[in-house]
């Protein structure tokens, strides 16, 4: 994997810093809707961003290929594209691959070749997880090809991103002919790595994606840690290193997203010496087992899989989030504003405390107030 | 920005102008106001969506309606003018603010207030955390904020002057405001607030209210009563303590 | 024979600030001072004077000054003065040069060749004095998952934890032994460790049982020679720590001259008094790792598992495989003791030339654990020389969870390093027996000083943690993003696993 590593990070340093603008919107029925309105959101916040990332997940994508898993590839040149379409065939039964259709009008910086691919694993044990399979065989591809970065590989999802404006993506990606209940956005500003478009946001594994904005002093420990349990931080980003702990904690070890945010941002210990036993044991516990997943430093997250869409801040609240809901419709946002711009009259608007998630699942919505009673209006 | 653009986006009428804000960057609005700032009496943006520093640089006394959500740093280093916010505001309004006034008709975002050196600041609804930070006084110049709901954490860190007024009007009877770190820091300056706080920082403790603070509080409520319709006398029956640093120097033993 | 050694210090008195008020000759332990009636004049025995200052802090007029002998024999890089001494030493005694303290040599002390990093711009520093600032820590095997199940709405917590030592501050006493250290000094570092919510550790001696009220906060000791080590004993402590080794001397055995045994000494040890109290050099039901795991699950039984084991060894050349041994044989805490861990008494070509600096010791042993996936399973306490907060820092960054401190400590309550432990006649009541001289260490008084020290070390890390832009010490730990190394090479640079400072 020195290829990613050596793109994402040209001069070594310890990680990629970048700041950003994130947004996300999401029809708690599963009602599936068009781009205009994410695009318009994210492009609002163009100041947090400097014209060097945008990016964009969408969920309920591939209707037709629901079963199946959606990867998104690019190639840095022809030769990686033979090593991973032969990687490919090995290992799944390839359904459908086509070029991505693109739209080469759009104002974005030496876009690569980008092709979709609709798959199935093949010999495979009965026994065996499929998800871990793919996990296994993206990494195998992204490692072994010098070359190709699968971006994308969850079911029924993709991500689109790369070097230009959001709206320039998007209008790269032709994002205006898909449809998804669900739309993650990300604008970047990043600090060393201009040209790569595997630099951009959202960061994926399987069907979780994850935008970040802020930055973790806590990176040093949290990579070391994941290592352990064999996640491989190529990227060397704070959002890889989100969304291999959340794929860790949830998928692997099934904990809620409501204990995950108390792993991640956990209360003071001035709060949980106050709280009642049962809950000041469990939070007791969660600091002492998964002290090296705290995530310090400044950091607001909207993390979405299949179903659910999370909104998540550290815990002394160091970068913005705020949450509207309009009937069925929940948004997340960095600036209040790009929400009002997309939904007039919202039915109730309001910014999350630290370290208290707001998780969005199909049929229902839940905003986890657990600590403070209480409650804005 | 030519003659003719600009026509398009404002109109003049009986010393009242009107901007339409819609997909015009900061920089543009901002500049369109301050020209017309001695001009004209009354400015009213419509369709304000998240533009930056609103407010700043300007001077005079002027009035300024904006309608919608204006973005970050809203009357940042503002002298004099007075805003007032049909909508939510986000984070930083009144940064390092000299003199004037801000009236928000709903909530406003992270660091309200931040190092504010006078004026006032009316917030109806909550504010975020990080609010009052370092505010500072002089003799009778003193910064206020008057907050309708509750503030969230480390209120009034490191203040060193000014007033800080929460009426907790959305709080059920009885219950307290979840705010922890309050006045973290502070070393000059007062908290008024007429339910508890969840958690106090080392420098400070809960004191009883004297006449001249009493006075003080009534002139800001009905102020605040004036701006946002409540009932003054409702609001007054409330029992107001103070919070306030109990030393000047309280890390003076810390260092050896 | 006569004796060609020459005394090492000279002292210079100020006759005209010299009062008579003797008590130079009243506080020194040595011989040094002594009142001439005749010519009423305070004169001294050079060859006595071990450099121990008590004379120099207690004259009220501060007429004393000692320096180094000003004789010198020829510079000789190799034929150093200690060099010539020893061998004269033993050439007149045949035997073997005792000492006490740490390794005193000018071989690198890594910490000072490490820096931290801070917040600029990319990420807020936080204020330690108004923020909140979390260093508490806790020790002890963790599993790698907690389970939760759903039982009508409501999340329970299945898993159940090992026991676990609370530290309100990532800064423990090191093992001092009773017997090396006197009765009030064991005191003070037990009242101290609970005042602030840490922990003291007997050493080998036992623990007298006066000081069994504060067992909450004490980690007794099973060393080799088992001294004191009664069920009682196991039992009323926090932990319990298997002594393998220690800095100052891997692979000997503890050592208490006779001279230090006096009646509380042997009821405590239970040997006779006046004898000399040696440990041996294994434990002797522990010739291999699988007796490790033997003993140590013979302690859990005894104690109903109810207190975490740690294993303590000095750091030496496999310390990344013995500890991983030792994780796996059961150990919940891994107590690494450097090179320059300190003691009462050891030899000084072993106290010199046996074992591995601390710091590349700890950073290969967490390394280690980490690879073999089973750094959860124990935490690493480490020790050895660590005089101030930014080591601690600094270790903790490396990948330890707490450290221990020896001579911090008892440098707080008056010592001053002058290395004559093992005669047992501390003039500062510290490393002495003797009951009258042992009172010189007033327990309140020490336990303010250690109380002091602590607390000033935890506001420096404090801060130290907040600069970085940290708030909770759990990412502090295991983080070497935060350090840099200077003037190290690139050996030294890949064991440490930092990078250089400006990459």
């Amino acid at each position: 994997m020195n290829t990613i590593t050596t793109l994402n990070n040209p001069y070594g340093e310890d990680k990629v810093i970048d700041a950003c603008g994130l947004f996300g919107m999401m029809d708690l029925t599963g009602r599936r809707f068009g781009s205009k309105a994410p695009v318009k959101a994210i492009s609002n916040m163009h100041e947090r961003g400097n014209g060097l990332g945008g990016g964009f997940a969408v969920y309920g994508l591939y209707p037709q290929h629901k079963d199946d898993y959606a990867f998104h590839i690019m190639y840095l040149n022809r030769e990686s594209k033979e090593r991973a379409d032969r990687l490919l065939a090995q290992s799944f039964d390839v359904l459908h691959a086509e070029e991505m259709p693109v739209n080469l009008a759009a104002n974005v910086w030496n876009p690569p070749m980008i092709w979709r691919y609709f798959l199935q694993p093949k010999n495979i044990a009965e026994n065996q997880s499929h998800d871990e399979y793919v996990v296994r065989n993206v990494m195998r591809i992204n490692t072994d090809t010098c070359g190709a970065f699968v971006f994308s590989s969850g079911k029924n999802m993709g991500v689109f991103k790369g070097v230009g404006f959001p709206e320039d993506i998007a209008e790269y990606f032709c994002l205006g002919e898909y449809e998804g209940y669900l739309w993650v956005c990300h604008g970047r500003f990043p600090t060393n790595t201009p040209g790569w478009w595997g630099g951009a946001h959202p960061f994926n594994i399987l069907d979780w994606t994850v935008v970040h904005n802020g930055e973790l002093s806590s990176y040093g420990i949290n990579r070391r840690y994941l290592e352990m349990y064999g996640y491989n931080c190529t990227m060397q980003t704070d959002t890889e290193v989100m969304a291999y702990a959340l794929d860790l904690l949830m998928r692997k070890q099934k904990l809620p997203m409501e204990v995950v945010a108390r792993i991640m941002a956990p209360p003071l210990w001035i709060e949980i010496d106050n709280m009642e036993p049962k809950e000041k044991h469990l939070c007791t516990m969660l600091r002492q087992c998964y002290s090296s997943l705290l995530m310090n430093g400044p950091f607001t997250i909207i993390a979405a899989h299949n179903g659910e869409m999370i909104g998540l801040t550290d815990r002394i609240k160091l970068r913005p989030l705020t949450a509207g809901i309009k009937g069925s419709m929940l948004y997340l946002s960095s600036e209040e504003a790009s929400i009002h711009l997309v939904s007039p009259h919202l039915d109730k608007v309001w910014s999350p405390r630290g370290g208290e998630p707001v998780i969005g699942r199909l049929k229902t919505l839940k905003t986890v107030e657990v600590l403070t009673p209480g409650v804005r209006k | 920005m030519d003659d003719q653009k600009e026509s398009s986006h404002i109109k003049v009428k009986n010393g009242v102008a009107t901007i339409n804000a819609m997909n015009m960057h900061y920089r543009n609005l901002n500049s369109l106001i301050k020209a017309h700032n001695n001009p004209v009496k009354e400015i009213h943006v419509r369709k304000v969506y998240g533009q930056r520093y609103i407010g700043t640089g300007l001077k005079g006394s002027m009035e300024l309606h904006l309608y919608g959500t204006p973005g970050n740093d809203l009357a940042a280093f503002m002298d004099g003018p007075t805003v007032y916010v049909h909508g939510n505001a986000q984070d930083g309004v009144g940064n390092t603010m000299n003199s004037g006034k801000v009236v928000v008709y709903g909530h406003s975002g992270d660091i309200t207030g931040y190092s504010m050196r006078g004026g006032k600041i009316f917030v109806r609804d909550d504010v975020g955390y990080r609010t009052g930070i370092h505010m500072k006084e002089y003799q009778d110049v003193k910064p206020t904020l008057v907050i309708g709901g509750s503030a969230r954490d480390f209120l009034g860190e490191y203040m060193a002057g000014g007033i800080i007024l929460v009426l907790g009007l959305n709080l059920p009877p009885g219950q307290r405001h979840e705010s922890k770190f309050v006045g973290t820091g502070m070393h000059g300056g007062v908290i008024y607030t007429c339910a508890d706080m969840a958690h106090l920082g080392k420098e400070v403790a809960v004191i009883p209210v004297d006449e001249n603070d009493v006075h003080v509080i009534q002139g800001l409520v009905k102020e605040f009563c004036g701006y946002f319709n409540f009932d003054f006398d409702e609001a007054m029956k409330r029992k107001f303590v103070k919070i306030a640093p109990v030393s000047h120097r309280p890390y003076g033993r810390l260092y050896a | 024979m006569k004796s060609y050694i020459e005394p090492e210090f000279i002292v210079e008195r100020d006759q005209d600030k010299c009062i008579r008020c003797k008590v130079c000759v009243n506080q020194c332990t040595y011989d040094t001072h002594y009142y001439d009636s005749e010519d009423d004049i305070v004169c001294s025995h050079d060859e006595n004077c071990v450099n121990c200052h008590r004379c120099v802090v207690f004259c009220p007029t501060r007429a004393i000054n000692i320096k180094r002998n000003p004789t010198q024999y020829t510079e000789n890089q190799n034929w150093s003065r200690e060099v010539i001494t020893a061998v004269k030493n033993q050439a007149e005694t045949g035997g073997i040069i005792l000492t006490g303290m740490g390794c005193d040599k000018p071989y690198y002390t890594y910490w000072d060749r490490i820096l931290l990093n801070a917040s600029q711009v990319t990420n807020p520093s936080i204020d330690p004095l108004r923020e909140p600032m979390e260093i508490r820590t806790f020790l002890g095997c963790k599993p790698d998952k907690l389970d939760l199940e759903l039982e009508s709405n409501d999340l329970v917590l299945m898993t159940k934890l090992a026991p676990q030592l609370r530290v309100e501050t990532p800064i423990l006493f090191s093992a001092l032994s009773y017997g090396a250290v006197s009765f009030n000094v064991h005191q003070a570092l037990a009242r101290a460790a609970t005042e602030y919510g840490t922990f003291m550790n007997t050493g080998e001696g036992g623990l007298d049982r006066r000081l069994y009220k504060y067992g909450d906060h004490v980690i007794v000791q099973v060393a080799s020679g088992r001294f004191g080590v009664s069920p009682d004993y196991l039992n009323v402590g926090a932990a319990i720590e298997i002594k393998i080794g220690q800095g100052a001397k891997p692979g000997i055995g503890g050592h208490l001259p006779g001279e230090k045994v006096t009646e509380d000494i042997s009821r405590t040890r239970m040997i006779p008094t006046g004898t000399d109290a040696l440990s041996p050099a294994p434990q002797h039901d522990i010739y291999s790792i699988e007796d490790l795991r033997q003993l140590i699950y013979a302690l859990k039984e005894e104690t109903d598992y109810t207190k975490p084991v740690s294993v303590k060894i000095a750091a030496v050349h496999n310390s990344a495989a013995i500890a991983s041994g030792m994780v796996r044989a059961g150990a919940d805490i891994i107590a690494l003791d450097g090179v320059r861990g300190a003691t009462g008494a050891a030899p000084r070509i072993i106290r010199d030339n046996v074992g591995v600096p601390i710091e590349l010791a700890l950073a290969s042993v967490d390394q280690r654990l980490r690879e073999e996936g089973i750094r959860n399973k124990a935490s690493i306490l480490v020790a050895g020389g660590i005089k101030n907060s930014g080591d601690v820092v600094k270790a903790i960054a490396l990948g330890a969870d707490a450290v221990y401190i020896g001579t911090a400590a008892l440098v707080a309550m008056g010592c001053t390093v002058c290395q004559k432990c093992h005669t047992g006649k501390c003039p500062w009541g510290i490393a002495t027996p003797d009951p009258w001289i042992s009172k010189r260490v007033n327990p309140d008084i020490a336990t303010r000083r250690l109380v002091n020290l602590l607390s000033g070390w935890s506001h420096e890390i404090k801060e130290m943690m907040g600069g970085m832009g940290i708030n909770a010490i759990e990412s502090l730990r295991g983080n070497r993003l935060m350090l840099r190394g200077v003037g190290l090479t690139e050996t030294e640079l890949k064991v440490l696993g930092i990078k250089m400072a400006g990459d």
